[in-house]
């Protein structure tokens, strides 16, 4: 999977909040295969130093980081986000997020083309996490973003592909960009879907942090990411409205049943 | 002289940023600032002068999604 100039083998990216434990965290994401997860910023105060250990944890594991501008509802509060997110972790890569509705989480699109435009001319490598609609995903490549991450469902709702047609139709329109599935990622299946579609990779947070035990169930997506991923490479059969026998029925026995053929 | 320090009053007698973050206690943890909304990187802390008033943010590391 290409992000602007990284290749990666792994076409899953993991979210690092709401984990039950530090030690956990870094178990689940050796056992999910990601070689990027997402971090954020937050307020500290001075001598806390939680901020640290969360980055020297990360570092222990040896993935890559991807920051985001979570909770952002402004242009201007996520174009500094992004600006501060690169200083810290030292990567042009963000994930932007401009939210225009409290109760989904759906992204302003309006806001986030504009930051877009904004972050891309200051040399930043723009994820854009957004939805389906393909004018705007139009206008976000016009801004000079490469990755586009349409949301699956509302962030942290573990309900998965609500608009499967929408997410089918942007694959169509942007054969060569990279798409992943980001949000509302519940259970692996979900995720294979993804993948099944031509995605070329997805990201989820909740799913694994969340689950009774998220280590097994990083584990289970990394499974679906690739069996999603294979099935796509291989063509799949296309559903049908009738039964099409699999046992050949030539030179079959006439012992006295009804002939269908 | 009243600052706001990531949304709360404080107080500092340090005429420019580098000086204040000095001053508040916060070390060479990975962080960043903005001052009145606006990113100010750390090569610039120490020229930044500090007014009555002015909003501080210092934002650190945290787990994200």
């Amino acid at each position: 999977m290409r992000i602007y100039d990284e290749t990666l083998k792994s076409r899953l990216m993991l979210g690092t909040a709401r984990y039950p434990s530090p030690q956990i965290l870094k178990q689940a994401i050796l056992a999910s295969g990601a070689e990027i997860v997402t971090v954020s910023l937050r307020r500290e105060a001075a001598g806390e130093r939680a901020g640290q250990k969360f980055w020297d944890l990360i570092r222990e594991t040896g993935v890559k980081v991807l920051p985001n501008t979570a909770g952002c509802h402004s242009v201007r509060e996520a174009v500094t986000t992004a600006q501060m997110a690169r200083e810290v972790f030292r990567t042009n890569l963000v994930k932007l997020e401009v939210i225009g509705d409290a109760d989904t989480l759906q992204p302003d699109l309006f806001g986030l083309v504009e930051a877009t435009r904004i972050l891309t001319e200051d040399g930043f490598q723009v994820l854009a996490y957004t939805t389906e609609d393909l004018v705007a995903a139009d206008r976000l490549v016009e801004a000079g973003c490469r990755v586009l991450m349409p949301w699956g469902s509302p962030i942290g709702s573990a309900r998965g592909l609500n608009n499967v047609y929408g997410l089918r139709a942007m694959r169509a329109r942007f054969p060569d960009l990279t798409l992943l599935v980001d949000a509302g990622i519940g259970v692996p299946s979900h995720a294979a879907q993804a993948m099944e579609l031509g995605y070329d990779g997805v990201l989820l947070s909740s799913a694994v942090a969340l689950a009774g035990n998220p280590v097994t169930m990083a584990r289970g997506f990394r499974l679906a990411v690739e069996a999603g991923r294979l099935a796509f490479e291989a063509d799949p059969l296309q559903p049908r409205d009738m039964a099409e026998a699999s046992t050949p029925v030539l030179g079959q026995a006439l012992l006295g049943g009804a002939v269908f053929a | 002289m009243r600052i706001i320090l990531n949304g709360e009053p404080a107080e500092v007698s340090a005429a420019t940023l580098a000086a204040a973050l000095d001053e508040l206690g916060y070390g060479e943890g990975p962080f960043a600032t903005a001052l009145n909304h606006d990113f100010v990187p750390a090569g610039e802390r120490r020229e930044r002068q500090l007014a009555e008033g002015d909003a501080i943010e210092i934002i650190a590391p945290m787990q994200g999604g």
